[in-house]
């Protein structure tokens, strides 16, 4: 019987009711008293210089406040990166300034060179238009390998190059690969593109800044991710604004995946500029202003070879990766290429010589940064075509030659720097078998080629680092922030709760499933228990919601803060009953006295610690609230396998999903319910990505993709339904919830078993293709059948920026 | 500025607005109804979808004085009378066919007035007609199965995952 | 947006007066219009809303053609055309997405001649007749090239007559992200023989394909058009497919819209 409330239950979710009858309170329903608005006068060019601003005819315009340029935020900082890597050679990242507003120079299309702030939102962009700027179109570069050449354009002037590092992992290994490559049996060597990305939330960015004049108090509204976050880097880096005198508040937030972690150029404005005009400012991005101004993710051009002995066996795997960094750093960039890619480049594999090389290149493009997955996709998405390329050119099964390489004891130290603490790879490529009816596949491609359609089955395994991270660790490995999380738990008198938790839900729940987790702690009702985010003026410390690290790092800093609750309440039961404390146990939501029927119920503890007339006051504070910081000894590693059945269309190189089912493995489940919604999602985002999503900017640098005219999104009628199982536990073990993280999986392992299936589909149609880069268009797929026989797969050398035109 | 009335969920609502005043802007700005998001502005995501005289509209795409006269039907009237959740926004809950909340408001809408042209739609006629509706969140699966709940059909079809 | 006069007049008259305006622009169902001047690239001084104009609007059968009010919504075609022009009917009942289909009119998309717009396809490949407030323009007359047509300034089209085929369908291969047709293909028979019409492949907008007509006229299956290929020569060419591609499709689709005609 599945349970009905608590930890395991499918417990439905509170937030939706808010929701449904269109009550939620998202940044945009925000408007202020006197609040003006804000429009930003963009670049319209990839590269090139001011020679001047005049913004005296825009000045005179109907309704305009006050115009802004880079010379008001001379002498302020600049948004901050949060990651240093330190490159092969020793060397720290070049890392360039990035400028609230333009600073005698643009670096890409949609770099912010002024704002003007009106009293409403269309005078506000009316008056831009009427901005004159002189400005030098210069030559961009877009093409990281162009960027690298001698002699290329540079983004920025002050850089020695466009290269931001050149990253080896782990450098010792360098020389062992090599030779394991050179006396291999056989080499598969794969290149390939993963392509560009826009997360788009469907919430665009929004920002509101607002001044106190009689506190001096300043409060940020925006859609984050992790408000805390950006308290600190805007406070502390970009305004100078000390944390005390600043609030930042991200209300109900309309999705994220990544792309409202950082602290961008927008929020920053509008809570200077509320300040400066004594007025709060208000910011609301379009979606084409999103195409041009959100973080972008992916983008990376890799070259893979994995080396096999005369048995199959795995001996070594080696890469080469150009990552493309945009025109400056966002506030996690660095980060991704490297630690979130290279350490997972072991995958689920006993691959005993491993070296990542990644080169980050800087070009005239919008910032990339995290989205969904970020660096895990890229990791998996090469290791796993490589391993189906070469099951496809040594003539072997590919669930075999992965079973065959599995890693199967644990804990496990790779030789790329991380540890995987459990894992069964094995019970879930068993569990995926089962649910792809492997057997049956033969009668289904039967089926397709009765209708003139190929049919092929794809399918992988997946790992990644989730409940990101061990702050000692990430920090050694350049970054500038602690990764744990805090949470505070209020008991009130009458026994209720709140805990108040540095994790911020913008669709993953938490207000269902982290009382669900409390509930069974105390054996109360999940009612009794409400969850506050978001909002730093009430929560402690919060380094936010990314990296699949919720549960895992703040749902465990909420169970630390309620057991030392829970013993503070035993010791006041104790005093109540007139036990020893040692002697108290505390089940369906009261005390008892360990071996006697005397027992006291949760209200009643609760209601004495604040009405403590009969009370231990000299041994034990009155009250019943406590603050946890919990630290994550080592990453979690939840794991899978996917399967993908696709049909092709041979006459137009349609590939439509019949099939999509994904075995994870994450640990210990709260809530069933949301886990599966959480793979969902995932998955759709990995299916756009195989099949439909790519970012593209020609040569100029102008974005040919920058709405949904030009970058498709999936819709409901692109996708199947999906089917999903967690079954396969094994518990985190160094948690004490023994989870593991379930947001990204979908997205890190579904592209890999798509591209699978769509070329097992064509070579079973006789068509000898390779490799078809993401996404896999029709016009791509068919363009690859009708080449094949004559030129085989293209190198990746022509398309060295992500998912270039074509 | 010209002046407005139409009817917005049974009450009438009037202003000024000028000549490129959206009706989107116009229930979200002045009749304050902020249930009616804005996800794009190429008329595709769905997020902004409110009935006008009874059809699916995308109020993004049709200005406030197109609407004058009219009957506007939004997210924040579609709860029963007594405020608990209609069927569709019930079936939304049950099978968890939300996540971030953004779009849902569209999204119910849509479900809505396919359930009115369509009262048992099969699963492909569901996810064609939320051809306008896009979602980030879901993958669509659950609002396919919540679609089908509304309607009375069997969601067991669907995998139970 | 610009900022705009608006004008909702009731009848065709009122509403040519209100165009007469210099830079006014007649606003159908806006699902084009709207987004295009939301970023601002146009401006009209005054839009005039011909959606309150009852007598364009609907759909009649009138002796052997069918009579559509430039005002008519895609809806409302994909509905009334059903029994008699089914080709038409599953042509309207694909544009866009239900929401779009309940504003957006047969007059507006024929009026802006969208390279990739589905209605031009049906009206060329049936040989139709644009019926304005002064004049009727043939539909082999109307189209001139991308985004262009025969009407003149203020003028505007009030009905749509299209002669009733023995066969039609259309078929559609949609771009990937906006769901236009990335090659529409329009096939019609009549007793005087086979015209075919291609929306989305062409830099010059919808075009008929004589050679596949001329197959077609002589045997009307999709065997007609085996070996026949239609250039690449001036076909669009982006990211979402190169000439070659859509000069495929149209091959494609056009003898997928032979099997399915009825």
């Amino acid at each position: 019987m599945p349970k009905d409330s608590g930890i395991g239950a499918s417990s439905k979710r509170r937030e939706d009711v808010r929701f449904l009858t269109g009550a939620g309170n998202y940044t945009d329903d925000i408007n202020i008293r006197g609040q003006a608005y804000v429009h930003f006068l963009r670049s319209d060019v990839a590269h090139g210089k001011i020679n001047g601003i005049d913004t005296n005819a825009a000045e005179a315009m109907p309704g305009v406040v006050r115009i802004f340029t880079g010379k008001d935020f001379e002498g302020i900082g600049g948004l901050p990166c949060g990651w240093q890597v330190t490159d092969r050679h020793g060397e720290v990242m070049q890392e360039p300034p990035h400028p609230v507003l333009a600073q005698g120079k643009v670096r890409h299309v949609g770099d912010p060179i002024a704002a003007v702030v009106a009293d409403t939102a269309e005078q506000a962009r009316d008056a831009v238009e009427a901005i004159e700027v002189d400005l030098e179109e210069l030559p961009a570069v877009i093409n990281m390998k162009e960027a690298l050449k001698e002699g290329a354009t540079k983004v920025h002037d002050d850089l020695t190059s466009n290269l931001c590092y050149d990253w080896g992992f782990v450098e010792e290994n360098k020389g062992a690969v090599e030779e394991a490559i050179q006396n291999a049996a056989h080499v598969t060597t794969l290149e390939l593109v993963n392509n560009r990305l826009v997360a788009n939330p469907m919430e665009p960015r929004v920002a509101v800044g607002d001044f106190e004049r009689g506190t001096g108090n300043s409060t940020l509204y925006t859609t984050s991710q992790n408000p805390h976050v950006i308290r600190l880097l805007m406070g502390a880096f970009v305004l100078g604004i000390p944390e005390h005198k600043l609030r930042v508040v991200a209300p109900d937030v309309g999705g994220g995946f990544g792309t409202k972690i950082f602290h961008y150029a927008e929020e920053a404005f509008c809570t200077f500029a509320a300040k400066a005009i004594n007025r709060p400012v208000k910011w609301t991005s379009s979606r084409s202003e999103a195409f041009i101004s959100d973080a972008h993710g992916r983008d990376h051009v890799t070259k893979i070879e994995l080396a096999l002995d005369a048995d199959n066996n795995f001996t070594a795997v080696r890469t080469e990766t150009h990552a493309n960094m945009g025109a400056y750093l966002s506030t996690f960039a660095p980060s991704v290429p490297t630690w979130l890619h290279g350490v997972l480049m072991a995958g689920n594999y006993k691959t005993p010589n491993i070296y990542v090389n990644v080169k980050a290149v800087f070009t005239n493009t919008v910032p990339v940064d995290a989205y969904r997955g970020a660096g895990r996709p890229e990791a998996t998405y090469q290791l796993e075509r490589v391993i189906d390329k070469a099951a496809r050119e040594l003539g072997v099964d590919p669930i075999a030659l992965r079973r065959q390489n599995f890693i199967t004891e644990f804990p496990y130290d790779t030789p790329v720097a991380v540890t995987y603490d459990t894992g069964d790879y094995g019970a879930t490529m068993d569990k995926l078998e089962e649910m792809a009816d492997i057997a049956g596949f033969a009668e289904r491609r039967r089926q397709s080629e009765a209708k003139g359609k190929l049919r092929g089955l794809g399918i992988n395994c997946y790992i990644e680092a989730c409940g990101i991270a061990p702050s000692n660790l990430v920090g050694q490995l350049g970054a500038r922030a602690g990764l744990y999380e805090s949470a505070t738990v209020r008991v009130n008198a009458t026994g209720g709760l709140v805990v108040m938790t540095g994790s911020h839900s913008h669709g993953q729940g938490h207000e269902t499933a982290f009382p669900q987790v409390i509930a069974e702690m105390i054996g109360i009702d999940e009612s009794m228990i409400e969850i506050v985010h978001g909002d730093t003026a009430n929560t402690p410390m919060g380094m936010g919601t990314y990296g699949s690290r919720s549960l895992a790092v703040g749902g465990s800093a909420m169970v630390r803060a309620a057991e030392k609750v829970i013993n503070k309440a035993k010791k006041i039961a104790a005093h109540l009953m007139e036990a020893s404390d040692a002697d108290i146990e505390l089940k369906d939501g009261a005390f008892s006295v360990a071996g006697t029927d005397k027992s006291v119920a949760w209200g009643d503890v609760c209601l004495a610690a604040y009405v403590p007339h009969n009370y231990p006051l000299e041994d034990l504070e009155p009250g019943l609230e406590e603050t946890a910081f919990y630290d994550p000894s080592n990453f979690t590693y939840p794991s899978g396998a996917y399967a993908c059945e696709v049909e092709v269309d041979p006459d137009t190189g349609k590939v439509t999903i019949e099939r999509m089912m994904a075995a994870d493995d994450f640990g210990n489940v709260v809530n069933p319910m949301i886990v599966s919604g959480q793979v969902h999602g995932g998955l759709a985002q990995g299916i756009g990505q195989a099949l439909l999503e790519n970012c593209v900017y020609d040569e100029n640098g102008q974005l040919l993709s920058a709405s949904y005219m030009d970058y498709a999104m999936p819709r409901a009628s692109d996708l199947p339904n999906f089917e999903v199982d967690h079954s396969c536990a094994t518990p985190c073990t160094h948690n004490p919830l023994g989870v593991k993280g379930c947001g990204e999986a979908g997205a890190i392992g579904s592209p890999p078993s798509v591209v699978n299936a769509v070329i097992d589909a064509l070579n079973s149609g006789g068509k000898d293709v390779p490799h078809i880069d993401m996404p896999m268009s029709p016009a791509r797929v068919w363009a690859a059948m009708n080449r094949a026989s004559a030129t085989g797969h293209g190198t990746a050398e022509g398309r060295s920026l992500g998912g270039a035109s074509g | 500025m010209t002046s407005v009335k139409m009817t917005v969920n049974g009450k009438s609502v009037s202003g000024e607005v000028e000549g490129r005043t959206l009706l989107v802007s116009f229930l979200r700005e002045q009749a304050g109804l902020t249930g009616t998001h804005v996800g794009c502005d190429t008329s595709q995501c769905g997020a902004c979808l409110v009935h006008v005289n009874g059809d699916a509209v995308k109020s993004c795409t049709m200005l406030a004085l197109e609407a004058e006269g009219a009957d506007v039907a939004t997210i924040e009237g579609q709860a029963n009378a007594d405020g608990s959740l209609n069927v569709i926004q019930q079936a939304f809950q049950d099978h968890h066919g939300l996540q971030c909340g953004f779009c849902t408001p569209g999204m119910v809408m849509s479900a809505a007035a396919l359930l009115k042209e369509n009262p048992k739609p099969s699963e492909s006629e569901i996810r064609n007609y939320l051809q306008g509706n896009i979602c980030r969140c879901t993958g669509y699966h659950n609002i396919v199965k919540a679609v089908l709940a509304a309607s009375g059909q069997d969601v067991g079809a669907i995998a139970a995952e | 947006m610009y900022n705009f006069e608006f004008e909702q007049p009731t009848t065709v008259a009122d509403a040519v007066k209100a165009l007469s305006e210099e830079d006014a622009q007649a606003l159908g169902g806006g699902q084009t219009l709207l987004p295009t001047m939301k970023q601002r690239l146009a401006m009209p001084s005054k839009l005039v809303s011909l959606t309150a104009i009852d007598e364009i609007k609907g759909v009649k059968k009138d002796g052997d053609q069918l009579v559509i009010g430039g005002g008519t919504t895609h809806g409302t075609v994909a509905r009334e055309a059903s029994a008699d022009y089914p080709g038409l009917a599953g042509l309207a009942s694909k544009i866009g997405d239900p929401a779009v289909r309940n504003r957006g009119t047969m007059g507006g998309s024929l009026a802006n001649n969208d390279p990739s717009a589905c209605y031009p396809a049906a009206l060329l490949a049936s040989g139709g007749t644009v019926v304005t407030d002064r004049r009727e323009i043939a539909a082999d007359d109307y189209f001139q090239g991308m985004f262009t047509t025969a009407l003149e300034e203020g003028e505007i089209i009030t009905a749509v007559k299209l002669p009733i085929p023995e066969k039609s369908n259309y078929q559609k291969f949609e771009q990937p992200a906006s769901r236009f047709p990335l090659v529409g293909v329009f096939v019609a028979k009549y007793a005087g023989g086979v015209r075919v019409a291609v929306t989305g492949a062409s830099n010059e907008g919808v075009f008929r394909w004589t050679e596949a007509e001329e197959a077609l006229s002589g045997d009307f299956s999709a065997s007609a058009l085996e070996g026949l290929s239609a250039s690449a020569e001036g076909m669009i060419s982006d990211i979402h497919g190169s000439s070659e591609y859509r000069a495929h499709l149209i091959g494609v689709m056009t003898k997928r819209a032979v099997t399915a005609a009825a």
